[in-house]
């Protein structure tokens, strides 16, 4: 679920944090800019785990900063493809199952990933397992928003979200487009026994 | 910012969490990032309602080494350690062609490993504390 990646940056320490360790005022620095970040074909960059190699340190005509360049490493959220993990519903739509770990949001199981045969109920806004009981009866399993869930991670997708151009007429259509993509999405399934709420299971 | 390796090493829940923790006592008297903080905050509220809080190094030295003797893939392993299955269904799920590599005795006293090194037997008089 959780990996290292090894990073190398310069990085520009400001004056004013030449008060403070070089350790402090670097590892703060690259938590600014990584934490709760989502690092194009990474992961979601959680905080800095430690330090390689710290190299000696520079200030160029005409700026008063100090830059080092560091080689660290970082928590990084990033589940295998295959791996098991367990979230919470975080809503039901037509598209699939909106699955969440707090921490991070965008996880969707496709209808067709689903336990079969599943449908979608309009009222309730849940998808429900008809589930079969063996003598021809079905018995309908909601899949409420806040449920926990079990599922496997099936596909992974990066999507680079750079800054738009300014644009002149269509500025508020593209607003609403980049609200929408997000960088890192997982797609999942819930498609084999044990898979799905964790009360289906739970006195098999 | 350069990537120099998009994965050096894989780290179980008990890892992040112990790190995270570790780092937010530590910083207390300093203002902390925003990000990082949120982050930090969700991660670790997540990560308390997995097994993993309940593990300590020792735990999981002695689970990884019980375990040696099936044969299993580190990943395999790992995901072992972090879901801390109880059933045999989970199992089947976390280990691949798990039936024509394990036996069902095996799969049994896969899950006896695993409920005795990890699992509540162990921790039975901190749950006792929590429960009242």
């Amino acid at each position: 679920m959780f990996v290292l990646a090894e990073f190398e940056d310069n990085v520009r320490i400001r004056p004013w944090m030449f008060k403070r360790k070089l350790n402090d005022a670097i590892a703060d620095e690259l938590n600014r800019k990584l934490a709760n970040k989502v690092y194009h074909n990474v992961g979601l960059c959680i905080a800095l785990h430690d330090m390689t190699r710290i190299e000696d340190s520079y200030i160029f005509p005409g700026d008063g900063s100090s830059h080092t360049k560091v080689t660290f490493r970082f928590i990084v959220f990033r589940p295998f493809v295959e791996e098991i993990l367990v979230g919470k519903i975080r809503s039901c739509s037509a598209d699939g199952v909106h699955v969440t770990l707090g921490f991070f949001e965008d996880i969707i199981i496709p209808p067709h990933k689903l336990q079969h045969p599943s449908r979608f109920d309009q009222t309730e806004q849940a998808w429900v397992w008809e589930y079969d009981t063996g003598d021809g009866d079905k018995h309908d399993l909601f899949m409420d928003a806040g449920e926990s869930i079990r599922f496997r991670i099936v596909n992974e997708t990066f999507i680079e979200t750079s800054p738009v151009g300014p644009s002149v007429s269509t500025e508020t259509v593209e607003k609403s487009e980049v609200n929408l993509t997000s960088p890192y999405t997982l797609s999942a399934a819930i498609d084999e026994p044990g898979l799905g709420l964790l009360s289906w299971w739970e006195n098999s | 910012m350069e990537l120099q390796k998009a994965c050096v090493g894989y780290l179980s829940n008990y890892e992040v969490l112990d790190i995270l923790q570790g780092a937010k006592s530590n910083k207390q008297h300093r203002k902390p990032h925003n990000q990082l903080a949120t982050i930090s905050y969700q991660t670790i509220r997540y990560l308390e309602d997995t097994p993993s809080k309940k593990h300590t190094p020792e735990s999981i030295t002695g689970f990884l080494k019980a375990v040696q003797a099936f044969k299993l893939t580190k990943c395999e392993k790992l995901t072992l350690l972090n879901l801390c299955p109880t059933t045999a269904l989970e199992i089947q799920l976390v280990i691949e062609d798990s039936e024509e590599r394990l036996t069902e005795d095996e799969v049994n006293s896969l899950l006896q490993v695993i409920a005795t090194h990890l699992g509540n037997d162990k921790t039975n008089d901190m749950e006792m504390d929590t429960d009242q």
